[in-house]
């Protein structure tokens, strides 16, 4: 019925190559001996080891850790109320507002979101910093979180809580018993993605930070924009694994969960 | 399921908890940034602390929010049509996303086509392969390629070696590289939402179109691509409209001479502090996206409502 021609096959291919090609290559040269970039002067670890003693470095990485863990909890807080507010609650007044509101910033350009939050903390004559940044990221986030959130309430068997009630459940123990079990896979996954898109953010945050605030990205960044370098590429490549193998282990414990859970969602 | 709704008390002090946080935090971190931008796009750029005038003053009254009125203009909108320069961002940030948009979808469709006709064992391992890029940063991504692209990158040595070329060609600093940047960072959502459809699709139709003596290419292009056209318009929308307001890609790969307008809200911003046309120029990028952005929340509410 459904065949894989040879087509589909090249197709495929191709397009995992062309997304992995140039993430393998950087994590190649970051082992590279030599300092020129573009040469290849056999296996190293010294950029790493360089690394480990640029204090800049390693506070921005200390600094975007932190804002990527307060932001994405935020965010993930906030999404899965939007969620449950646009799912569970039917037609209430100022729906369609709120609904723009979360659907807008997932495709708004950054620069724009970026800027007017700046002129908005200028406005409230806010000290920019950590906690700026971290207010641009959670509100960026949200949406993201409440979209992900979301696709998994509309799935959810509502039985499940109409019986909860049935049997004299109030609402809000309804939700702690049954809801939220149910829907924690979404807001792990959520709460990752929330992470991973403070973690990965430069535009916003440049925007928004001040003083005592260079997260990663800024610092890459302006490092960057002088040319390759091959300490970045050991920044750049501890980056990819970390992110990696979380996202890998997330997924394999989605994957243990779904299937310990299939039973319940019928 | 009507009924569930029904049954939870519609004045509950938790319910109105559950929207109000949320609604409130976008109305003051997404909203009312806005019409601050709006705001100063109509003022003037001044040297002073913030960079421009008028400021409401409300601790003058009535009289100090006239003040206020008074000195709003549109001398930053007239600026943006008399100025070349950026009347050709804009053109430029248009073309780039128009092409790049197009190109993603004719090297995303055969990927997603493929992906959806595999086993659903494999399916699965691809959808992770397809994601996991999107994971890593986009600053790395486009880094990795400047890795690649520049004089004695890895792609002039391989063109060189297979004496394709006998100079080795510029490829930083071009549009060419912008291209090249573009399809690379959004392919994962251009290739996503079209395989979500792809996969749902009912073969039994292909089947029946080739019962009545369809061949195989006229019924891709009469069942395949009408039914698949959601995610077609989802991953457009997706890629176009951020591509438009793209500043790290153009930044790092593309040169000075034509700047994208996202770089152009930066340079105003960040290089000559003149915050008013920054926010003007701002204000006019979003007026020309409003029409995509209202299509893709048109489109988002539909998908969430029907699961």
């Amino acid at each position: 019925m459904r065949r894989v021609t040879a087509f589909n096959l090249f197709a495929i291919v191709l397009g995992i190559v062309f997304l992995y090609l140039p993430i393998v290559v950087l994590v190649i040269y970051s082992f590279n001996a030599s300092r020129l970039v573009a040469v290849w002067g056999g296996w190293s670890t010294q950029w790493y080891a360089e690394l480990a003693g640029d204090a800049a470095i390693l506070s921005a990485a200390s600094i975007s850790l932190r804002v990527a863990l307060v932001s994405a909890s935020l965010a993930t807080l906030l999404g899965t109320l939007a969620a449950l507010a646009l799912v569970r609650f039917g037609r209430f007044r100022g729906r369609l507002l709120f609904a723009s509101m979360i659907y807008a910033p997932l495709v708004m350009p950054e620069v724009i979101t970026g800027l007017s939050l700046l002129l908005l903390f200028v406005a409230l004559a806010v000290d920019r910093g950590f906690w700026t940044v971290v207010i641009a990221h959670t509100t960026m986030a949200a949406c993201f979180v409440t979209v992900v959130v979301q696709s998994r309430l509309v799935d959810f068997d509502i039985s499940l809580e109409e019986a909860a009630m049935d049997l004299g459940a109030p609402p809000l123990r309804t939700f702690l018993t049954i809801t939220l079990p149910l829907i924690l896979p979404a807001i792990a996954a959520a709460w990752m993605l929330a992470f991973a898109l403070s973690l990965d953010d430069l535009v916003i945050a440049s925007f928004t930070t001040g003083p005592g605030a260079t997260t990663l990205p800024i610092r890459i960044y302006s490092e960057v924009r002088l040319g390759v370098k091959p300490e970045i590429n050991a920044v750049c490549s501890i980056f990819i694994a970390v992110v990696c193998v979380a996202v890998l282990t997330a997924s394999l414990v989605a994957k243990l969960t779904a299937a310990r859970g299939a039973p319940t969602r019928l | 399921m009507i009924d569930a709704k029904s049954r939870m008390p519609k004045t509950s002090l938790a319910r109105k908890f559950v929207v109000a946080l949320p609604y409130a935090w976008l109305l003051l971190f997404f909203l009312v940034p806005f019409l601050i931008v709006l705001k100063i796009s109509l003022s003037q750029s001044a040297i002073a602390q913030p960079p421009y005038a008028p400021v409401l003053d409300f601790a003058a009254g009535w009289r100090g929010i006239a003040r206020f009125f008074a000195g709003l203009s549109f001398d930053n909108y007239r600026l943006l049509g008399s100025d070349p320069l950026y009347l050709l961002s804009y053109v430029k940030s248009l073309q780039i996303a128009a092409f790049s948009t197009l190109m993603l979808l004719a090297i995303g469709y055969p990927i997603a086509y493929g992906m959806a006709r595999t086993p659903r064992r494999v399916q699965a391992v691809l959808v992770v392969l397809v994601v996991l890029p999107f994971w890593t940063s986009f600053l790395i991504r486009i880094y990795a390629w400047m890795n690649i692209l520049q004089r004695d990158g890895l792609l002039n040595k391989a063109l060189l070696a297979l004496h394709i070329v006998h100079e080795p060609p510029v490829w930083l600093a071009t549009d060419t590289a912008i291209y090249i940047g573009m399809v690379y960072s959004y392919l994962p959502f251009m290739v996503l939402p079209l395989y979500a459809v792809l996969e749902k699709l009912d073969q039994l139709l292909l089947e029946a179109a080739a019962d009545l003596g369809c061949p195989r290419w006229k019924a891709f292009w009469l069942v395949t691509v009408p039914l698949s056209s959601p995610g077609i318009v989802a991953g457009a929308l997706l890629c176009f409209i951020p591509i438009v307001g793209e500043f790290v890609i153009p930044d790092l790969l593309g040169g000075s001479n034509a700047p994208m307008i996202g770089q152009t809200i930066w340079t105003e911003f960040f290089g000559n502090k003149d915050w008013p046309a920054s926010a003007a120029v701002a204000v006019a990028l979003v007026c020309l996206l409003v029409t995509p952005i209202v299509l893709f929340q048109h489109q988002a509410m539909r998908a969430s409502e029907q699961g």
